[in-house]
């Protein structure tokens, strides 16, 4: 029994936070490897795309909500998020249209982008704050749970609950989901396979009438959906507030940078090593030693390796060691 | 037009809209705004002598700056009663400790010829072993230092010296930093560079946020010492209650233009010294070598010139000039309040001024940091005056022009990303365009 | 009246000109080489031919037709593939992509197409599903030569195939390449192991300095006393 408690406070404070988390990363440092493959450089821009996008679900779910139309018990910016998609897309078309895409005909240097990015990321994040304002915005309705600690308590008889969130569910199943598309596309259509050749050798890729416009499209089309829903699940699941996504950037670099910048897969890995990497170091164990160990055992203080105040600080943490290790991350920097 | 007509123009240009400033608003407003444009100018001169001058990008400006605030406390607060005797020596000695081993490490993969494996397996085991004796050994002391008075010190305090001695230690302590920082980073790629600058600096404001024992963390350090005289004496004074009545100003508003006034000579004296120092600099051979070495890396390095030293050279230099401007600007704010560190507001905004002014251009970079923090502070009263002017027709009662008016002060950003997208498209050199000697 | 040829074309980089009036022609079923000490030009005058340095002075004709100012892109529509001597081939991509990659503008034969290159080159078709980057130097080569095909070229241009090969290999990849021009695809290649390309060549093209210095059949060229003292090493 002692045995199935620690494993459930293990899941409950863990596993399913860390996955969801991490999911949300992965989203996010797949839309960053997904530019820098393609586009070479790294677009500082892709927080504020990503608040661009909650920003857009949360307008629409209002709006939405004001009709009392819903699919409860789902929260409703689930079903705005294609039509929050396709504005995110519109945007980072437009933001490349009038911005990147003069630099990119210019074949200008990857940090001058880099410091073109974040114009993009100021004017974006001041257009965000003029729209919707600065403050805390909450959007989400439906059932709060899909499995309440009691209910769990009771089916089980344990001590320790067990809850998953709406928000952590319809986080899990909509990035599996987005994830197998995007490699599905990525890997089995003709146009996914020549983004895979434009990203790996420009120059062969023109000879073979790979049309570099038509990548550059899709690679923004990409970023805005995955953007757009990194942004509004982490927005649903946490809360909505433009100054949060600033700081957002960071980590996600952090998890496309651990994974090995410009590989999908990497990103993926990235976003979970860094989630759980915040989790396990600031968990308090004591709870844990509680059930494993005989009481007698059981050390005194919560048995944190540091404290929670530092959990958003471990991403860098991982991040400088990762880039002073080896740059290239855990996935060989090999691109797309 | 030559650079030097582009000074004089922007320059005086520069100058009539402060003067206006103080017509218009007052000239309390406009010497506050002109010291932040003192410290901004200083913050972008060190940050341009990396990327203008070596092609270096620090994002770390902000953790520079915060590093030299802290001076700020170590040099100019009094020490907390007890704090010592509680063990504040051994959460240094832990410390110091921590950092050898990660040291230790680090030499140890760069310069040892062990299989991967051993490395990583020493290291690691190093490491987390020498953290959780330093734990051991600061754990206890941190509560108590962190105890002592919590509402007023609750840390240890500092040397109770004189306040002006904190911006040369506050450069010396963010050169250290850099020492270390550019050590170990400056090998990677620009665009790597920036990010890990950027999350070395973020880890700096986390420690400083959260360690109470040093910084007092959240909790502020407020009543700093101040260099130049408070209003209240001032007030007392019988040749400010003179001039008050000749030139027929009140005299808490003469007051406090004394104040700030004096706080622009001592900003004007590090500006054109650090000016002056960049200026001989770059115009030597070291200089020239730095541009050598920015433009074409490969044959540099054929010619035998030790780019990896001469780069750490610079980053060290811009980044304790950096951090000479923090900690000036935490004695103008009289507070030290780790949370308000931001990348947007220090980091990126610097480089905004960096980008406008002109890169590889000092005269640039000065008028990169008066004009864009000028517009930073002056763009929400802009910004609200735009919209209720585009908005004037409009009843007061309307939901949309509320909205946007309470909005408006958010036009800043979107106006900076504008600044700074139209520079890099139309005069990607910037105002004052770098001399090509 | 060669398939593709270049007439006194003159090309270089910025205002230097690496390549002057020069002529390089090849027929169809048929390889042509061009050969010629380091720095002659070669490789400078067959991007000329593709269109990846612009042509100062001079004609390129493709079948009876002026090409001279086509883009690239649009020549491989035409009928020209080619194979550029360093990053031929997309290494993240596996051999059967890289091979469709090659036959991304037209797909419409693309089985029979790949069928062909996997009979042609046998170890491709073993290797399909492997990445590209991790296959030896021959093969890589194999697999370049492999994708230029896929668009069924009538003239296939291969910028130095045997660059970066092993003796052995690169005499397999000669006889490959016969049995391709045997097949009815012309072939122009710049090749630094002269003697070996001559041999399997129906004609020659000597450069030096940007020049024609010489223009024959192979084995003419072989048998010339003067070209084998200064070009093919006694």
């Amino acid at each position: 029994m002692d045995f199935l408690n620690g494993i459930t406070l293990i899941l409950n404070y863990i596993f399913i936070p860390g996955f969801t988390y991490g999911s949300q990363l992965a989203l996010g440092a797949l839309g960053i490897t997904i530019v820098y493959s393609v586009l070479r450089f790294s677009n500082f821009a892709h927080g504020e795309f990503m608040s661009f996008g909650a920003m857009s679900a949360i307008l629409l779910s209002w709006l939405f909500m004001s009709f009392k139309i819903n699919i409860y018990p789902l929260p409703t910016a689930i079903m705005v998020l294609p039509i929050a998609i396709l504005l995110t897309i519109a945007y980072c078309l437009i933001v490349d249209r009038l911005v990147f895409k003069f630099y990119r005909q210019q074949n200008s240097k990857s940090v001058i982008n880099l410091i073109v990015s974040i114009g993009v990321m100021f004017f974006t994040g001041g257009l965000i704050r003029f729209i919707v304002g600065p403050g805390d915005k909450n959007f989400f309705d439906g059932e709060r749970f899909f499995l309440k600690a009691r209910t769990f308590k009771n089916i089980t008889g344990l001590n320790e609950g067990l809850t998953l969130k709406t928000t952590q569910g319809v986080t899990i199943i909509l990035s599996v989901l987005l994830v197998i598309i995007l490699f599905w596309f990525l890997n089995k259509t003709k146009t996914g396979k020549s983004m895979r050749a434009y990203s790996d050798n420009k120059e062969l890729a023109l000879l073979s009438g790979i049309n570099p416009e038509k990548v550059v499209l899709i690679t923004w089309i990409i970023t805005g959906t995955l953007a757009c829903v990194a942004g509004t699940l982490y927005g649903l699941d946490k809360s909505y507030k433009p100054f949060t996504y600033l700081h957002l950037v960071l980590p996600i670099f952090s998890a496309a940078i651990v994974g090995g910048v410009g590989n999908p897969i990497g990103a993926i890995i990235g976003g979970y090593v860094i989630a759980f990497s915040e989790l396990i170091i600031t968990f308090a164990y004591k709870k844990i030693f509680f059930y494993f160990l005989p009481t007698y055992l059981v050390p005194e203080g919560l048995l944190q390796i540091l404290s929670t105040d530092y959990k958003i600080a471990i991403s860098f943490v991982i991040l400088v060691i990762v880039l002073l290790i080896k740059p290239t991350g855990i996935y060989k920097g090999k691109i797309i | 037009m030559t650079n030097l007509s582009r000074i004089k123009i922007t320059y005086f240009l520069m100058l009539i809209a402060l003067i206006a400033v103080g017509f218009f608003q007052s000239w309390n407003v406009a010497l506050t705004i002109f010291n932040l444009c003192i410290i901004s100018s200083i913050m972008t001169l060190g940050i341009n002598i990396q990327w203008g001058n070596a092609g270096i990008v620090n994002f770390g400006v902000m953790g520079f700056a915060a590093l030299g605030g802290l001076a700020n406390i170590i040099i100019s607060m009094p020490p907390t009663l007890n704090a010592w005797e509680s063990g504040g020596a051994m959460i240094i000695i832990g410390l110091i400790l921590f950092i050898l081993s990660i040291v230790f490490s680090i030499i140890l993969f760069k310069k040892s010829s062990l299989s991967n494996k051993i490395k990583y397996l020493i290291s690691f085991i190093l490491v987390i072993s020498s953290y959780f004796f330093m734990r051991f050994l600061v754990d206890i002391p941190i509560e108590k230092i962190e105890a002592i008075e919590p509402a007023k010190t609750g840390y240890l305090g500092g040397f109770n010296l004189p306040v002006l001695m904190s911006w040369p230690v506050g450069g010396l302590l963010a050169a250290f930093s850099a020492f270390i920082i550019g050590k170990i980073s400056l090998g990677l790629r620009s665009d790597y560079l920036a990010i890990a600058t950027l999350g070395i600096s973020e880890i700096i404001i986390y420690f400083l946020k959260n360690e109470d024992w040093l910084s007092r963390g959240v909790k502020n350090v407020n009543g700093l010492p101040r260099p130049v005289p408070y209003e209240i004496e001032l007030q007392s004074q019988a040749w400010v209650l003179k001039t008050s009545n000749n030139l027929n100003i009140p005299i808490n508003e003469l007051s406090s233009i004394i104040v700030k006034l004096s706080y622009s000579i001592l900003f004007c004296v590090v500006l054109l010294s650090v000016l002056f120092l960049l200026e001989v600099a770059v115009k030597s051979p070291w200089g020239r070598m730095m541009r050598a070495i920015r433009d074409n890396e490969v044959s540099a390095n054929a010619m035998g010139k030790d780019i990896k030293k001469r780069h750490l050279q610079v980053f060290i230099i811009g980044s304790a000039i950096v951090g000479v401007a923090g900690a000036m600007l935490t004695t103008l704010d009289g507070q030290f309040t780790p949370v308000s560190y931001q990348p947007l507001r220090y980091t990126f905004l610097i480089w905004i001024m960096v980008i406008v002014g002109g890169s590889g251009n000092n005269f640039g970079s000065i008028i990169g940091g008066f004009l864009i923090w000028f517009f930073w502070v002056q763009s929400e009263p802009l910004g609200l005056w735009f919209i209720s002017q585009v908005t004037t027709h409009i009843s007061d009662t309307n939901i949309i022009k509320s909205h946007l008016l309470e909005n408006a002060a958010h036009i800043r950003l979107m106006f900076m990303g504008m600044i700074l997208l139209i520079t890099l498209r139309f005069a990607p050199k910037g105002l004052i365009p770098e001399v090509k000697r | 009246m060669y398939l593709l040829s270049g007439e006194k074309i003159t090309c270089g980089y910025g205002s230097v000109d690496i390549v002057s009036e020069c002529s390089i022609g090849v027929n169809k079923g048929n390889i042509s080489s061009v050969v010629g000490p380091n720095g002659a030009g070669k490789s400078t005058a067959m991007k000329a031919l593709f269109g990846l340095l612009p042509v100062k002075k001079g004609k390129v004709i493709l079948n009876g037709e002026d090409v001279t100012n086509l883009p690239p892109q649009k020549r491989v529509l035409k009928g020209m593939g080619f194979v550029p001597q360093t990053n031929n081939i997309f290494p993240s991509l596996t051999v059967r992509e890289n091979l469709e990659m090659g036959a991304f503008i037209d797909q419409n034969d693309l089985n029979k197409m790949l069928e062909y290159v996997y009979e042609l080159f046998p170890v491709l078709k073993d290797k399909k599903n492997q990445d590209a980057g991790e296959l030896s130097g021959g093969q890589r080569q194999q697999v370049a030569v492999g994708r230029a095909l896929m668009t069924k070229p009538k003239v296939l241009m291969l910028d130095e195939p045997s660059a970066g090969v092993s003796p052995i290999i690169m005499e397999g990849l000669f006889s490959k390449i016969r049995e391709i021009a045997d097949q009815g695809t012309a072939i122009l290649m710049v090749e630094q192991n002269a003697k070996q390309a001559l041999k399997i060549s129906n004609l020659g093209f000597v450069l030096s300095q940007g020049k024609n210095l010489f223009t024959d059949s192979g084995n003419s060229l072989l048998a010339n006393k003067e070209v084998r003292q200064a070009f093919l090493g006694g």
